[in-house]
């Protein structure tokens, strides 16, 4: 991520160093607004589904839902701890919906959790970042709705071929993250 | 029907929490209380990787970078006209919106090249965006082979769903 960033910044800079130097500021100034403003619209929405994983936490219903997937996430992300099953079981569904935004606290919390602080990301987070990073969503709803106010005579038709595509993207990720976490434990030892 | 499924978990939750004996009120507030500390954790991440997204696109590297790779998205069957669409796709999410919005009014809501975008779209995720969100409050600076993957799923999702879209 480190040299990423750097990269993307050092190029643009420079172009903009001779195309549009005056614009250079203003232009981060407003992006980096904008991003304050998305981060106050987040914590609106970051309250109302922490307010509800909590009740589904408090109330069981997490636990239960977590039992039903438990075989499949002990075996993708090598945890044995109750809570991060929990936590990860609450953010493949929420993800499931398309609520992505309800997906980040738990997704967090669950990492927090997996860390064990050497620095290196442990398997079962890559896999999580991995699953996270390729979508799961069954229905883009947003997607639908844009292109029927546009005039789209059917717009629902991208939904086959969306849910094919992420279906094909999400198993061939879980596929390669579990060849790559074996590599690296054999290198391991 | 996908209006329904959040007012109806909604109401699920409540009704078995209450059967529950939880007080609902109390354990909402205590959940909610996490938030705004997430938020303010998650800025400095949020606005640093927004701040290189923006000056990358009004540099015009990325419509650079797109016309250079342009060639090689052509040879896997995705049109030019989504190229840089598909470079930006995994660091913005409402960047992305944004060139999709473009996209309908340039070509049309039901031409083959708005369908693949929405197919695109909804087959792939803000992968640099997860991977800083979500690692941000831990010490981890390595992400080895996360990213990779993620990346390179996403061109396999964008070359399906080209694909998908041309034969359905």
């Amino acid at each position: 991520m480190n040299r990423i960033w750097f990269y993307m910044m050092i190029a643009s800079l420079c172009v903009l160093l001779v195309k549009n130097p005056s614009s250079v500021v203003s232009e981060m100034i407003s992006a980096s607004s904008k991003s304050l403003t998305l981060c106050i619209e987040l914590c609106g929405i970051y309250a109302i589904w922490m307010g509800f994983l909590e009740l589904i936490d408090k109330s069981g219903l997490g636990e239960k839902l977590a039992k039903l997937l438990r075989p499949i996430i002990r075996k993708l992300f090598k945890t044995k701890d109750p809570e991060v099953e929990k936590l990860i079981t609450l953010n493949i569904s929420s993800n499931m919906l398309g609520l992505g935004n309800a997906a980040t606290p738990s997704a967090i919390k669950a990492i927090n959790k997996m860390d064990d602080g050497t620095g290196y990301a442990t398997a079962g987070i890559i896999m999580l970042l991995v699953i996270n990073a390729s979508s799961l969503q069954l229905l883009p709803s947003t997607l639908i709705s844009l292109r029927s106010s546009a005039g789209s005579t059917s717009a629902a038709d991208i939904i086959l071929p969306t849910l094919i595509a992420s279906f094909i993207t999400t198993a061939l990720a879980i596929i390669l993250t579990l060849i790559c976490n074996k590599i690296r434990e054999a290198k391991k030892k | 029907m996908s209006v329904f499924i959040l007012p109806i978990l909604f109401i699920f939750v409540f009704a078995y929490s209450y059967r529950k004996k939880v007080n609902t009120y109390q354990t909402f507030i205590s959940g909610a209380k996490g938030a705004i500390p997430l938020a303010i954790d998650i800025f400095p991440y949020i606005a640093t990787i927004m701040i290189a997204v923006s000056l990358l696109q009004l540099s015009g590297v990325t419509a650079f970078i797109s016309n250079l790779l342009s060639p090689v998205f052509v040879m896997l069957g995705i049109p030019k006209e989504l190229c840089e669409f598909i470079i930006l796709r995994p660091f913005t999410g409402s960047g992305s919106l944004a060139i999709i919005k473009d996209i309908i009014s340039t070509y049309g809501a039901d031409s083959y090249i708005t369908r693949s975008a929405c197919c695109v779209m909804g087959c792939s995720e803000t992968i640099f965006y997860v991977a800083t969100v979500y690692t941000s409050q831990t010490k981890i600076k390595k992400l080895l082979y996360a990213i990779p993957i993620a990346l390179f799923v996403s061109l396999v999702g964008a070359i399906v769903s080209c694909l998908l879209c041309k034969i359905m």
